[in-house]
């Protein structure tokens, strides 16, 4: 079965065309590495999925819901809650502790109640390796602590995926791995992970399938294997060229 | 008595009064300080003209040059202070219907008597309860008058409710409105103000006379003779009777001016030492009033802000035009004409329709929407921008999170709104501790026009100013400090 599923997504601005026809298939459980030159549509593509952008013509299934070009509210809403995003700059909110920040949306959106919401976000921080950081504002976390709650604060929500949109990109080289790190273990909890990635190692050691995103168009798809140790498209090997050089 | 009838501020008017003659010409001209502001009949800008004073001080002035042989010129000088202006030595004398009165024969050289006022009582047409003060304070009665005069001391002496107010205008639109019962004021502003209106009439004979004289510095006993020989000789001529007779002030109680032995009625006996035990809890209750119009006007200021911020930033187009029409009114027009339009234009229809009175609070209440309303426009501007400074990555981290715009407004962007915002805000409610004291022309009573009131009957201007200003950093400090506190709280990134 398909989480997420990509039918001929169009998504213009003014003349320029970010996102070409595209389709594409997410199976459930599976990690996808989208990877590709800059300006290709990863993030454009990864923010049609959960409706922070809008699309011109085509449809997005997500589990049973369809997003469409003109979407309503209540379905963008039902979408987000499948799937958690998680951002390059990880958008904590400041004016919480990292309990807080991962308590939030269940508190305010889920209405569980607080002792609730509290037990959990402390088990989820613990579980990304911060527990000891639960009354810390953003502030006063590392770069690469920041997103690990940012991961939790998405967790907390009981997503059947993560968006995850170069969540490494911001980070030191030592601090990447920690996050990675935690990706690969929600990776074996079987959650959907589609990861705009320019981590080439990652992208082989975790995903299941790596997709090659050039010009708003998926050029390459397939196996890490496959896509990245014998590419068929010229312009996946010159961007392989370029990045692993 | 200053104030209405011209909004113009009127800077400092210079009009020679009297042809000088030669035998005094190398002397400098003598500046006399009186507040054209609203001050009829006394001295008032002459509405065909407003370049020119006239009323019947002018008048006198003008006689007085004539006899003196030597020119007078008037200085516009704010009323309240017009004693300090002497004292500065900005004007060599005050006219502007000064009663002569222990604190001021004490202080200052006062002049022969120029007039004997009398207190007239003015009720509304018709107006059957009443005739005399002590069925007004049998009836528990509000009696309108103008603060730091011998009416006010004498309703206060009595126990009678008083509405003190800054200038003579406002007391008798009151009257009419039916906001205070009656006005007592000094006979010649009753005759200019209240005799030609058919909704209000004289009630009883004129009661506790008194003399107006012209007031000098004590160091200017020679100067001050002068005036007080041509005085008398102009009482003595008639001439007085016929400028008293233009104004229609001329009454059987000015016969004793002529009357080279006349001895000055002295009204208000010594106001008591004003000691710090004593002026203390008066600035006390200014402060209170201060800290209520302030903290009310505030709390309104911040939530119609609120609203038209959220309004232009969020609304559809008509409401966003409706919200930069309500910024770019409210932040355009002086408060004080606000508190005038509201209070004595929409705030009287309101309380017709509700048929509801709220006494002396409608003043209050006026004075806080319109400073609410006004401050709101500044308010507005901040959120304004304290919103838009929130990155959009939070509206988007939040919708990823299945928050609501709604709820993400409420509960990610204004939090950290605030704390953007706080300093700013801040800076406006400091401004407002101060800009309330406008409240005053509506005779509200708050700490700045408390101030002035007992420094003026007392004259210590600077020990009394120095505990009010003691008084407001009370008030603001704090305020700054908590506002600190309570960036801090917020997160400060």
């Amino acid at each position: 079965m398909n989480a997420v599923t990509l039918h001929h997504v169009t998504k213009r601005y003014g003349a320029r065309t970010i996102l070409d026809d595209v389709s594409l298939a997410i199976p459930a459980g599976q990690t996808v590495a989208l990877i590709g030159p800059s300006g290709g549509g990863k993030s454009t593509l990864l923010r049609c999925i959960n409706g922070l952008t809008t699309f011109d013509a085509g449809g997005i299934h997500v589990g049973q819901h369809l997003l469409m070009p003109r979407t309503s509210r209540e379905t963008a809403s039902a979408v987000r809650r499948m799937f958690g995003m998680i951002f390059q700059d990880f958008q904590l909110f400041p004016h919480l502790t990292a309990l807080e920040n991962v308590m939030e949306a269940p508190l305010q959106v889920l209405k569980q109640p607080r002792a609730a919401a509290r037990e959990e976000a402390q088990r989820l921080l613990a579980r990304v390796g911060l527990a000891e950081r639960a009354d810390h504002y953003p502030r006063q976390l590392s770069g690469g602590q920041k997103q690990r709650v940012a991961i939790a604060r998405a967790l907390a929500m009981k997503p059947q995926g993560l968006l995850c949109d170069e969540i490494t990109s911001a980070l030191d080289p030592e601090l990447k791995c920690e996050v990675l790190d935690t990706l690969q273990e929600l990776r074996s909890d079987g959650l959907t992970l589609i990861v705009v990635t320019h981590e080439m190692g990652f992208a082989r050691r975790a995903a299941d399938q790596v997709a090659v995103l050039a010009d708003g168009r998926v050029i390459e798809y397939g196996s890490p294997d496959k896509v990245l140790e014998n590419p068929q498209v010229e312009r996946t090997q010159k961007f392989l060229r370029q990045v692993l050089a | 008595m200053p104030r209405l009838h011209v909004l113009v501020w009127l800077g400092i008017v210079c009009l020679p009064l009297g042809a000088a003659q030669a035998t005094a010409a190398d002397l400098p001209p003598l500046r006399y300080g009186a507040d054209a502001e609203g001050g009829a009949p006394y001295i008032f800008l002459d509405p065909a003209n407003p370049s020119r004073t006239q009323g019947f001080e002018v008048d006198l002035a003008a006689a007085l040059a004539t006899e003196l042989g030597r020119e007078i010129n008037f200085s516009q000088k704010n009323y309240e202070n017009l004693v300090l202006y002497l004292e500065r030595g900005e004007v060599d004398f005050v006219m502007n219907g000064l009663e002569v009165t222990a604190d001021r024969v004490e202080r200052l050289r006062m002049s022969r008597p120029y007039y004997v006022y009398t207190l007239q009582l003015v009720g509304r047409a018709g107006e059957t309860r009443f005739v005399t003060l002590d069925q007004l304070q049998t009836l528990g009665l509000t009696v309108g008058t103008l603060n730091e005069t011998a009416a006010s001391r004498l309703l206060k002496q009595r126990g009678i409710s008083v509405a003190e107010y800054d200038s003579q205008a406002e007391p008798y639109l009151d009257l009419a409105l039916g906001r205070v019962d009656a006005v007592l004021l000094d006979l010649p502003i009753a005759e200019y103000y209240a005799r030609p209106n058919p909704r209000l009439q004289f009630l009883g004979e004129p009661l506790a006379p008194g003399h107006y004289a012209l007031a000098f510095r004590k160091s200017d006993e020679a100067l001050a003779a002068q005036f007080d020989a041509a005085l008398l000789k102009l009482a003595q001529r008639g001439e007085l009777e016929r400028i008293y007779r233009k104004w229609n002030i001329w009454n059987d109680d000015q016969l004793q001016l002529a009357d080279p032995n006349l001895q000055p009625l002295v009204a208000g006996a010594s106001s008591q030492a004003m000691t710090f035990t004593r002026y203390l809890p008066l600035l006390l209750d200014g402060a209170q009033m201060t800290i209520l119009l302030s903290v009310c006007s505030m709390a309104l200021a911040v939530l119609i802000g609120l609203v038209v911020a959220v309004m232009r930033l969020y609304g559809p187009l008509p409401l966003k035009f409706l919200a930069v029409t309500y910024v770019e009114f409210f932040r355009g027009i002086p408060v004080l004409l606000l508190l005038y339009v509201l209070y004595f234009g929409i705030s009287p229809i309101i309380f017709r329709l509700l048929g509801v009175s709220l006494g002396e609070w409608e003043r209050i209440l006026v004075g806080i929407v319109a400073f609410g309303l006004n401050y709101a426009a500044y308010e507005a501007e901040i959120y304004r921008a304290g919103i838009s400074s929130i990155p959009q990555g939070q509206w988007e981290a939040a919708a990823s999170l299945g928050m609501n715009k709604a709820t993400t407004f409420r509960r990610i962007i204004l939090p950290q709104t605030w704390r953007v915002v706080l300093p700013p805000m801040t800076n406006d409610f400091v401004a407002l501790f101060k800009d309330t004291s406008i409240v005053s022309v509506i005779a509200v009573v708050e700490l700045t026009k408390q101030y002035q009131m007992l420094a003026k009957s007392s004259m210590k201007y600077v020990e009394i100013g120095l505990a009010t200003a003691v008084l407001y950093l009370l008030m603001s400090v704090p305020l700054g400090y908590l506002s600190r506190w309570l960036e801090k709280r917020l997160g400060k990134e």
